[in-house]
C-alpha cells in the first residue's frame, strides 16, 4: 500500500466513523426515549386503578 | 410565484418520504458512491490516487453549507411565521452541518498531508474562513444552551442562524478570491473544472451525501420531536 492510498484510506475511514458514532448516539438516545415512553405506559394503568371507583348512575 | 409554489410543494412531497426508504436510499447510494470513487473513476494526472478523496471532501463541504442554509431557512420561517417547529427544525439542521463541517476539516487535513506536506495552512483563505464558519456554528450551541427553553432563546438562535448564512458565499467565493492558488478551484462560473467519469462520480457521491444528511436529520428531528412531546406528557404526570 503507498502513503497515498493509506491517506485517502484514512480520509474514507475517518468519514465512516464519524457517521457510524453519530448513529449510535442516536440509537442509543432513541433506546432510552422508548425506556421512558414504556415507564409512561406502565405509570398510566397504575393512576387508572388509584381512581376511586364510580356507582353506576341510576337511570329512569 | 409558481416556481416558488412548485418548490414548496415538492418539499413537502420530500418530508413525507418513510424514513426507512430514506435509510436503504442512503446505503444504496453511499455504497454506489464509493464503488465509482474506487473502482470507476480514473486516477488524476498531477495529484494521482490521493485526488479521490476529492469526491466526498468536495460532497462533505458543499452538504455542509446546504445544511447551515437550511438552517438558516428555518431560522427565517420561525421568524416570519412563527411556527413553533421550525426552531427545532432549524437546530437540527445547524447540528448536522457541524457534523459535515468537522468531516470537511477532518478529511481536508488529511489531503493537505499528502498534497501540501502540512496538515493545516494558516495561509490559506479557504481553510482559514472555513475555520471561522464552524467556529461560528459552534457558538450557535454556546448561546443556544446559555438561554432557557422558551421564545427568547428560540428568537436569539433563529437571529444568530441568519446572520451565519453569510459567512457562506464569503467561504466559497474565497478560493476564487485568493491570491496564491494552492487550493484547487473546481468550479468555475463556466462550470466544474472536469468531466467524464470524474464528474459522473463527484455527481453520485454529491447527491449520497446530500440524502445521507437529509435522511440523519430526519432521524435526529424525529428524536428531538419524541423527547419534547415525552417532556410534555412528563409534566403531564407529574
Amino acid at each position: 500500500m503507498t502513503t497515498a492510498e493509506k491517506y485517502v484510506t484514512a480520509a474514507y475511514c475517518v468519514v465512516f466513523a464519524v457517521v457510524l458514532v453519530y448513529v449510535l448516539i442516536m440509537a442509543l438516545k432513541l433506546q432510552r426515549l422508548e425506556r421512558e415512553v414504556d415507564e409512561l405506559a406502565g405509570r398510566a394503568p397504575e393512576e387508572d386503578e388509584e381512581e376511586t371507583p364510580r356507582e353506576p348512575a341510576r337511570v329512569g | 410565484m409558481s416556481s416558488a409554489a412548485a418548490t414548496i410543494r415538492a418539499v413537502g412531497r420530500v418530508s413525507r418520504i418513510p424514513l426507512p426508504v430514506l435509510a436503504v436510499a442512503s446505503l444504496v447510494l453511499v455504497t454506489t458512491a464509493l464503488a465509482f470513487v474506487f473502482f470507476v473513476a480514473p486516477n488524476d494526472a498531477n495529484q494521482g490516487f490521493s485526488q479521490r478523496i476529492f469526491y466526498f471532501h468536495v460532497s462533505i463541504a458543499i452538504t455542509a453549507y446546504a445544511c447551515f442554509a437550511g438552517g438558516a431557512w428555518q431560522a427565517l420561517r420561525h421568524l416570519w411565521k412563527r411556527d413553533p417547529r421550525a426552531d427545532l427544525a432549524s437546530y437540527v439542521c445547524v447540528h448536522q452541518g457541524l457534523i459535515f463541517g468537522t468531516l470537511v476539516l477532518l478529511t481536508g487535513s488529511i489531503w493537505a498531508k499528502i498534497s501540501w506536506g502540512r496538515w493545516w495552512l494558516w495561509s490559506e483563505d479557504q481553510l482559514v474562513l472555513f475555520l471561522v464558519l464552524f467556529l461560528f456554528y459552534c457558538a450557535y450551541f454556546m448561546l443556544r444552551f446559555s438561554i432557557d427553553p422558551g421564545p427568547q432563546r428560540a428568537n436569539l438562535s433563529a437571529v444568530y442562524a441568519l446572520f451565519g448564512v453569510v459567512l457562506i458565499p464569503v467561504s466559497f467565493a474565497a478560493i476564487r478570491l485568493a491570491k496564491n492558488l494552492i487550493h484547487p478551484v473546481v468550479f468555475t462560473l463556466h462550470g466544474p473544472n472536469f468531466g467524464g467519469w470524474i464528474l459522473v462520480t463527484y455527481c453520485i457521491a454529491q447527491i449520497a451525501l446530500l440524502v445521507l444528511a437529509y435522511t440523519l436529520y430526519r432521524l435526529e428531528l424525529g428524536g428531538k420531536r419524541l423527547d419534547a412531546r415525552l417532556r410534555r406528557l412528563r409534566e403531564a404526570f407529574a
